[in-house]
């Protein structure tokens, strides 16, 4: 079990050092210029002078090498270096942001269990009835509704029923905690949906799976109570691919989070990501991207703990 | 002459009667202004920068010699500032400045003549490692001299009618010559200066604070005892006022952000508009086929409806006023009436139209298909594709635009990877030296490649013709020529839209969002 | 990680299950019902695509400042935008946009995956350790992300109306799962004897991998085509939507949906409403259709 984790934590380092260099050459073939882009922003005349003096005290007129260096130096002590536009370092820029999205995730993925978890199971033990169906159209509609517009869709409601805006800004947990979550819960939703959406359809089907196995159905046969069997056995097992597709799906939980806080004009990394990209702030990507790359391999590696936490059938070697 | 400087003495004289005159409250000292600024300074140095990033949080820390007030839909005029009052000789070529006196730095130190000349030699003749943006427009300027403490001489090699405009300008900061002498480089990285205004504190990315200059040489002000910039995302900008994080943002917002904090805020707050000294020009590369043709660059042109869409664009987008190439309302430019008469301002939209086309088909270009270069910056130059786009289609000519990232813009600009482009005029002062610059023939920044010498001449007369009646003629024969070359057309010049709480008083709407910032006369009525 | 994810399909069986009865189609549409609604679904906006001059009552890029955010009615079915431009025009023109964009990614990332991960199946070894391991780092990218940075790296390359570095964008991303389908379908086949026999024989690679390994992949890969066109628009519309995707005044839904639409929630709400419910209804449909065909082609895979 130890050496399997250990083995795993040392193969993540080639992973996380490849996505750090694929970044970095990456978004530097990009023709564009962040020091251009931050000049010009103001549409005042800008002297090529300017530009090259500001390009300079960003050290941005050393050799691509010579940066990449500085690049791989400083991620070996855990420095990300200063976002080009903002000049904070990469880390506070991240840091005073992480939270928000970091709460609508949770958020986001708890709406999800609560919502997949009775659904699927509804679904399963009423197979091809219409409860069935209903449900796997509520979780085909779920792929197919953008995040985005789900959000749109949620402040026109609430705009068209209760003449009410979503209030602008964000307030902390700790502050006022009802604020806070009145904040956040239509972007949970907004991307907890789709995220529900899949983890239904794979507790059905797990679940489909798990009561044609034999256990189930030796319990059925001694005439247990049908609800105690879905509880006790097969809700266990079935809980396996929930917990893998909460896994998997991170990447589209991200994804979601890019798009609807920009509809909910939430100071979060999502936000924050397009902000850098749309500037070419190189630093700043660099750092998201890792960041992003880290939880998505931490988060694959507890997947697989948890899996074979919860499977003693899978060992993990 | 004698009535320019006569005019000038006037100006100056009338800065003390100003806020009597237009004020109808007197104003109450105290209180910390808090207001928002939608980047962060790359530098502190005003000689250096280009931005209203810098200038915003740093210009109240500063003086110059003369600068700029007044509304711009009443009247601005340049008044004194460190200058009590100015002369220029009558072959225009110096200027003679009279300084106030007791006039002290933050640290104590007092202010001389010799401080005005350190100032300007760094922008005129910056040392290796200093950084000196508008060196160009100070090319005129030969020798600074200083009869004596309260005097300062400046000698030009040629009449240059813009001139009072640069001594205006405020990017031109006094600093401390004898802290030069230390480091010509030290307004980069600290703040010490004559304005009304210490600087108290910067913490980047955040705030910058600065603190009321006890010994400030205007007696009585400023008014505030201090102010806060606050560096947000543009988009923060309605939630912050409305939350009340700050109470105002001096750049500009859009036509619906506007319309957002009325809704929210109705009469609590303050709502200027006014134009703005920036605009959009549709820039045709006559280096190819067939724009090197001028029925195809007027047809283009004529086939865009200014007047009739102006109102409705200004709706939606910071695309307001049609004009020609000074801004509309200010000195040099052309009247409405004078415009009517140009290819591409007509009002009889069928009527222009059809001569368009008439264009097209003798050029032999029925079936134009266009490379429209934009910028992917979405206010306004996407509202102004899609609207040229259209205009065009009217006359049964096709556009592929095409929204390039600044840097690539710019490049394409330079190599002459287009068409037509999109690109615009800005700058802190209507001057006609100034917005000219992209239409005059040869230079670098005119991207049309279009030439004809007597726009060369007449830009050349215009500079340096120190009479503004005669400056007048000159300009707005120039304006007639260029825009019947069409080597590039005015699309519309800007709306700039500034909206404050109430409680802000003093504050005055200029064209530009460069000037007006020095935050002296403003104050809080609470 | 890789055994756990429940993705590849059991490929030998369904290899013999590309139907080539006569009645195919038929008999989809009787065991499929849902899936030939989305089929259905589809040939609608197949129809807004080709024939979207005949359907759409509007120019979608011309302006009408008479018209300006006028509400939904008998001239304009689902109303205007700030522009005065007919919403309902704009969304049988962006059907354009959405169906090019999704079917061409998607068969670009499909073919080039199937092929990199048949290779790496097939060869192994330090071939196959090296693809592995890119896919790994390709993967680690949340596929928004990754199609953003190459957006904002390679610019535009219109091709006919279609910005083809906005389809490579998108079918990046896909190219990783393809080719983790495609090498454990090759690697099940590579292991049968007859391959080995066929090694043994002197038979080149091109021809192994054309006669025995291709056949074996296309189930999956018509599955997973299916598939990616879904995700494919979707992609597509939120990379239009952050103003990464189309260019104005092209008509797409997430452009549709991006940017100064969100001003005018109070004024003109179709503004929203109609684009979203254009790109959910094309993504359901492809779904519906995709699960449908998947089920079809590979009955094992049914849960």
């Amino acid at each position: 079990m130890l050496t399997y984790l250990l083995r795993r934590l040392i193969l993540m380092v080639p992973t996380l050092i490849g996505v750090a260099v694929v970044t970095f050459f990456l978004i530097r073939v990009v023709p564009g210029d962040p020091v251009v882009v931050k000049l010009r922003a103001d549409g005042a005349a800008v002297t090529e002078e300017t530009i090259q003096a500001e390009r300079k005290r960003l050290g941005l007129d050393k050799p691509l090498m010579v940066q990449f260096k500085d690049y791989m130096v400083g991620l070996a002590t855990l420095d990300l270096g200063r976002s080009l536009w903002t000049e904070n370092t990469v880390a506070s820029e991240i840091a005073t942001r992480f939270p928000v999205s970091l709460q609508i995730a949770i958020m986001a993925t708890i709406i999800a269990v609560l919502i997949a978890v009775p659904l699927g199971t509804l679904s399963a033990l009423y197979r091809d009835t219409w409860i069935d169906y209903l449900v796997r159209i509520v979780a085909v509609s779920g792929l197919a509704i953008p995040s985005f517009w789900l959000g749109m869709l949620m402040i026109l409601g609430s705009l068209a029923l209760f003449n009410w805006l979503p209030p602008i800004g964000y307030v902390s947990f700790f502050e006022n905690p009802v604020a806070n979550i009145v904040g956040l819960i239509m972007p949970a939703v907004s991307v907890g949906y789709r995220y529900a959406a899949v983890a239904t359809r794979m507790m059905r089907s797990a679940l489909l799976e798990v009561l044609r196995e034999d256990y189930i159905r030796t319990a059925r046969a001694k005439g247990v109570f049908r609800q105690l069997v879905v509880r006790r056995h097969a809700l266990s097992n079935a809980m396996l691919p929930v917990v893998t597709v909460v896994g998997l799906e991170f990447a589209f939980l991200i994804g979601g989070l890019v798009v609807t806080e920009q509809v909910f004009n939430i100071n979060g990394i999502g936000k924050l990501f397009v902000d850098a990209t749309t500037r070419g702030d190189f630093t700043l990507i660099q750092g998201l991207i890792l960041l992003i790359a880290v939880i998505f391999v931490v988060v694959n590696l507890v997947v697989d703990l948890l899996y074979a936490a919860l499977d003693p059938r899978i060992r993990l070697s | 002459m004698r009535q320019l400087f006569g005019l000038a003495l006037t100006a100056a004289a009338g800065l003390a009667l100003l806020p009597v005159a237009t004020m109808a409250q007197t104003p109450k000292s105290g209180g910390t202004l808090n207001f928002a600024v939608v980047a962060e300074p790359p530098t502190f140095d005003c000689h250096a920068t280009t931005t209203f990033a810098t200038i915003h949080p740093v210009r109240p820390h500063y003086s110059g010699l003369l600068r700029l007030s007044g509304d711009v839909n009443k009247k601005l005029a340049i008044v004194g500032d460190l200058a009590k009052s100015w002369e220029m000789s009558k072959d225009g070529l110096t200027y003679t400045f009279k300084l106030h006196e007791g006039v002290k730095f933050h640290d104590g130190s007092d202010f001389s003549s010799a401080d005005v000349k350190a100032s300007y030699e760094r922008i005129v003749n910056p040392p290796t490692g200093v950084v000196s943006a508008r060196k160009a427009l100070h090319t005129d300027i030969v020798a600074i001299e200083t009869p004596d403490k309260s005097t300062v001489v400046i000698k030009l090699k040629a009449p240059n009618a813009s001139m009072l405009n640069n001594f205006a300008s405020p990017f031109n900061c006094i600093y401390s010559a004898a802290k030069l002498k230390q480091n010509p480089n030290y307004p980069a990285t600290e703040i010490m200066g004559t304005g009304a205004f210490q600087f108290v504190n910067y913490t980047k990315g955040s705030v910058w604070e600065g603190k009321k200059f006890a010994n400030y040489f205007q007696k009585g002000k400023p008014y505030l005892d201090g102010y806060k910039a606050f560096f947000v995302k543009s988009s923060a900008v309605v939630p912050g006022i409305q939350g009340g994080q700050f109470d105002a943002e001096f750049r500009g917002r859009t036509p619906k952000e506007r319309d957002q904090l009325k809704a929210a805020m109705g009469d609590k707050i303050t709502i200027k508009e006014g134009p703005w000294t920036t605009n959009l020009i549709l820039v045709f590369n006559t280096k190819k086929k067939p724009f090197d043709d001028v029925r195809v660059r007027r047809a283009l042109t004529m086939a865009i409806d200014r007047w009739g869409s102006a109102p409705n664009l200004a709706k939606i987008s910071l695309m307001k006023f049609p004009g020609g190439f000074v801004r509309p309302g200010a000195e040099y430019a052309l009247s409405d009436a004078e415009l009517k008469k140009l290819p591409g301002f007509a009002t009889d939209m069928t009527k222009a139209r059809e001569e368009a086309k008439r264009l097209l088909k003798e050029a032999g270009v029925s079936n134009l298909k266009i490379a429209f270069l934009n910028r992917n910056v979405a206010e306004p130059y996407t509202p102004a594709g899609i609207f040229v786009v259209d205009q065009w289609k009217r006359i049964g000519v096709q556009a592929d635009h095409k929204q390039l990232e600044t840097k690539l813009y710019f490049d394409a600009f330079k190599k002459g990877d287009f068409d037509v482009g999109i690109n615009f005029i800005a700058d802190y002062i209507d001057d006609p030296s100034i917005h000219f610059l992209k239409v005059v023939p040869g230079t670098a920044v005119n991207y049309s490649g279009g030439d004809n010498p007597k726009l060369k001449e007449l830009f050349a007369q215009q500079s340096k013709q120190v009479d503004p009646a005669a400056r007048k003629k000159l300009t707005d024969e120039f304006q007639k020529i260029a825009i019947n070359d069409a080597h590039s057309a005015m699309l519309f010049w800007w709306q700039r839209i500034i909206v404050y709480n109430k409680k802000i008083k003093g504050w005055e709407l200029h064209a530009s969002h460069f000037t007006g910032q020095e935050l002296v006369d403003v104050w809080l009525d609470q | 990680m890789a055994n756990l994810a429940p993705t590849a399909p059991s490929t030998a069986a369904a290899a013999d299950a590309i139907p080539r009865r006569p009645n195919a189609i038929l008999q989809f549409i009787r065991q499929q019902p849902l899936g030939f609604a989305g089929f259905l679904v589809i040939l609608l906006y197949v129809a807004f695509a080709v024939g979207a001059i005949w359907i759409a009552p509007y120019d979608p890029e011309a302006i009408d400042f008479s018209a300006m955010l006028a509400a939904p009615s008998p001239e304009h079915l689902m109303g205007t935008d700030q522009y005065g431009r007919d919403v309902f025009s704009r969304i049988v023109y962006g059907a354009r946009t959405a169906l090019a964009v999704g079917i061409l990614s998607s068969l670009v990332g499909c073919s080039i995956g199937a092929l990199v991960g048949a290779a790496s199946g097939y060869f192994g070894g330090w071939i196959d350790t090296g693809i592995q391991r890119v896919v790994d780092i390709m993967l680690s990218f949340p596929i928004i992300v990754l199609a953003m940075v190459v957006v904002a790296v390679l610019g535009k390359w219109p091709v006919l109306g279609v910005d083809m570095n906005l389809v490579i964008a998108i079918a990046l991303p896909f190219m990783p799962k393809m080719a983790r389908v495609a090498r454990s379908s090759t690697l099940a086949i590579a292991q049968m004897p007859y391959i080995d026999a066929a090694r043994a024989g002197g038979y080149s690679h091109t021809r192994i991998v054309l006669r025995h390994i291709v056949p074996n992949i296309v189930a999956p890969y018509l599955i997973m085509v299916t598939a990616f066109i879904a995700q494919a628009i979707l992609l597509e519309a939120s990379l239009s939507f952050l103003g990464l995707g189309v260019t104005e005044p092209t008509a797409a839904w997430g452009l549709m949906l991006s940017g100064k639409s969100a001003d005018f929630y109070r004024e003109a709400p179709w503004m929203i409403l109609f684009p979203g419910l254009a790109i959910t209804l094309a993504v359901f449909a492809f779904n519906l259709f995709g699960d449908s065909l998947r089920d079809w082609l590979d009955p094992k895979m049914k849960g």
